[in-house]
């Protein structure tokens, strides 16, 4: 008989903690099957970071040091720069990269740090509870913006992956989404290029991936599996934004 | 025995940092430590290693904790303001057990203050600084040799007990220049092969980290963390003691305060009185015990800082009421002259008599 399907090796056979419907599962698989066909799993470093991804480190099998809420960039530049030898990717939502962080992975990405970024977007602070992050959507509502987020107040959602891939360290920037077969592929062979681009010595590769919170937006997981095309990939467009292939480096 | 050369206290931290064999640098600019990211950005080039000049403080203590946790030796160096910046990573690095060097060449404060030597970052270094029940070791040189000597001394120490260090100096000591004998430490570095991170081959994988979610896993964490700073209170705290039988009074200071009182002290004895001198070397662990043993003498103590009382509550907890503790403190922003000191001492003396 053969094989088709199966965990991928580097991710620990364990259950995950992640509310249904929400993506971080799948993504974690998308992660983990590019540290197997990468073979990186026995060089691999990776940076937590703070929210529901802070316990990648249960997951993955693989060395991890959890970072501040935000700092996971510097931190991955402090082990990129004195182990050039190791794989090194961080993991952070949008309330982790895209505020308290904004610093951080602005400054890796311009220094052209050769890190890998998954970025997990899912318009609302999870782990603590619900409230808005700065990529919320206008009008929805959560726990701090209770009557729905207001331009005029609080400005418009952030797209981080559009600002990066201006930036001339950032080898690879892409943003993609896992509610469909036909997503999932894509978002698949995007992870697969940020890693690439690591490994080649390119820059930065970020990859932004639109993901659900069924919990935080009170909805069921079909239903939040929905709303990534309804409401979120209009305003977060996909595509590859960015893609050096070398030669252009300076 | 290699020749002496002058330099500043700056320069001989970095030129430490480099004998030590630390190859990583990450900092950002601020006066009046900005010798030590010159200096090292262009040595730590060509001897293999890496500076990094950080977008922030913040950037900077979180690229230390990143290659730390990877047993790699490396520092940062910065002064007050960025000293507090770096606090929520120093807690972090406390925390995860991870090693690494901290320069504070402090200034005046509160807040943007000014650039004039200070020692009112006291509280904050013995205390821990971040959020959190934790302390980190802290040296405090008082000469531009010593801005050498204990910079190898806590790259050691940080290995040894994996705690963050610190050596707590000030715009004087950074800014002078003064004599200094280069050395190369002989003592191997600490095998950190047991727990750094490398890749999980070949082994388990390995988790650095600071968050404890099981049910008394984090207690049991800070117990463990207690046992450790019992260890090296016990065995590396370091004390400067030249009392002498019948002292009058003793005086106690660290780092530049310590210089300007010795002045005063040493002119006293030169007039024929028999006073003494204490200066802390390591501020954390601090010689409470020592200190408390000259306090059993019944001999009084005039605490001397460039703060308005900080050490001064180290000494009190030691002498626990046993002896006369004075103070005399100058606020950041003014560096008292070894005659104001002078007439300070004379003035308790006379009480005294």
């Amino acid at each position: 008989m053969k094989t088709v399907f199966e965990r991928p090796q580097s991710l620990v056979d364990t259950s995950f903690h992640f509310c249904p419907g929400c993506h971080h599962g799948t993504i974690h698989r998308l992660v983990a099957e590019a540290i197997d066909e990468y073979k990186v799993r026995e060089t691999t470093i990776a940076a937590a970071s703070v929210g529901c991804s802070v316990f990648l480190y249960d997951y993955f099998d693989i060395d991890v040091v959890e970072s501040p809420h935000g700092r996971a960039p510097a931190v991955a530049t402090g082990i990129k720069r004195a182990n050039p030898d190791k794989f090194v990717f961080v993991y952070q939502g949008d309330g982790d990269l895209a505020a308290i962080g904004t610093a951080e992975i602005i400054h890796a990405a311009n220094r052209g740090e050769n890190i890998t970024v998954i970025f997990v977007n899912n318009t609302v602070y999870g782990m603590t509870g619900g409230q808005m992050a700065p990529t919320t959507m206008l009008g929805q509502r959560t726990t701090t913006s209770p009557y729905g987020r207001d331009f005029a107040q609080d400005g418009y959602p952030i797209r981080m992956t559009e600002m990066l891939a201006q930036l001339e360290g950032v080898g690879y920037a892409a943003r993609v989404a896992v509610d469909s077969p036909a997503h999932l592929g894509k978002a698949r062979k995007a992870i697969m290029k940020a890693f690439a681009t690591q490994i080649e010595n390119r820059g930065m590769g970020f990859v932004e991936v639109l993901c659900t919170c069924p919990t935080n937006w009170g909805m069921g997981p079909i239903e939040a599996n929905k709303r990534i095309a309804a409401e979120m990939i209009p305003y977060f467009p996909l595509g590859v934004y960015k893609e050096r292939t070398g030669s252009d480096f300076m | 025995m290699a020749a002496k050369t002058f330099e500043k206290g700056n320069v001989a931290i970095a030129k430490a940092a480099v004998a030590a064999g630390c190859k990583y640098y990450f900092g950002y600019p601020i006066t009046p430590q900005s010798d030590i990211p010159e200096y090292l950005s262009g040595v730590l080039p060509g001897v293999g290693g890496q500076f990094v000049q950080a977008e922030s403080e913040i950037a900077a203590i979180n690229m230390l904790l990143g290659a730390g946790s990877t047993g790699k030796r490396a520092m940062t160096s910065s002064s007050s303001p960025g000293i507090s910046l770096k606090q929520e990573g120093i807690s972090y690095m406390a925390g995860s057990e991870i090693p690494g060097l901290i320069v504070n060449i402090q200034r005046s404060g509160p807040g943007l203050g000014g650039i004039s030597p200070s020692q009112g970052d006291y509280f904050q270094a013995t205390r821990g600084g971040g959020h959190g029940d934790y302390r980190i070791l802290v040296l405090a040189p008082a000469t531009v040799q010593e801005m050498y000597d204990l910079t190898i001394l806590a790259f050691e120490l940080s290995d040894k007990y994996r705690m963050p260090a610190m050596v707590l100096a000030d715009a004087m000591l950074g800014m002078m220049k003064e004599p200094l004998e280069e050395w190369i430490p002989k003592q191997a570095e600490e095998d950190k092969s047991s727990w750094a991170l490398s890749g999980a081959k070949g082994r388990e994988r390995r988790k650095i980290k600071s968050l404890f979610l099981g049910d008394g896993e984090l207690a049991e964490h800070n117990w463990k963390m207690l046992e450790h700073y019992r260890e090296v209170e016990a065995k590396e705290t370091r004390v400067k003691i030249e009392v002498h039988d019948d002292c009058e009074l003793a005086v106690v200071a660290f780092g530049s305060a310590a210089r300007i009182a010795k002045s005063a002290v040493d002119r006293l004895n030169d007039e024929g009185r028999n006073i003494g001198m204490v200066r802390p070397i390591t501020v954390w662990p601090f010689p409470y015990k020592e200190i408390r043993e000259l306090a059993e003498k019944d001999i009084p103590f005039l605490t001397v800082e460039l703060n308005v009382g900080q050490m001064v509550e180290d000494v009190r907890l030691s002498v626990e009421g046993r002896s006369k503790v004075s103070f005399a403190g100058y606020p950041p922003g003014y560096l008292p002259s070894p005659d104001e000191i002078y007439e300070e001492i004379t003035k308790l003396l006379d009480k005294k008599d």
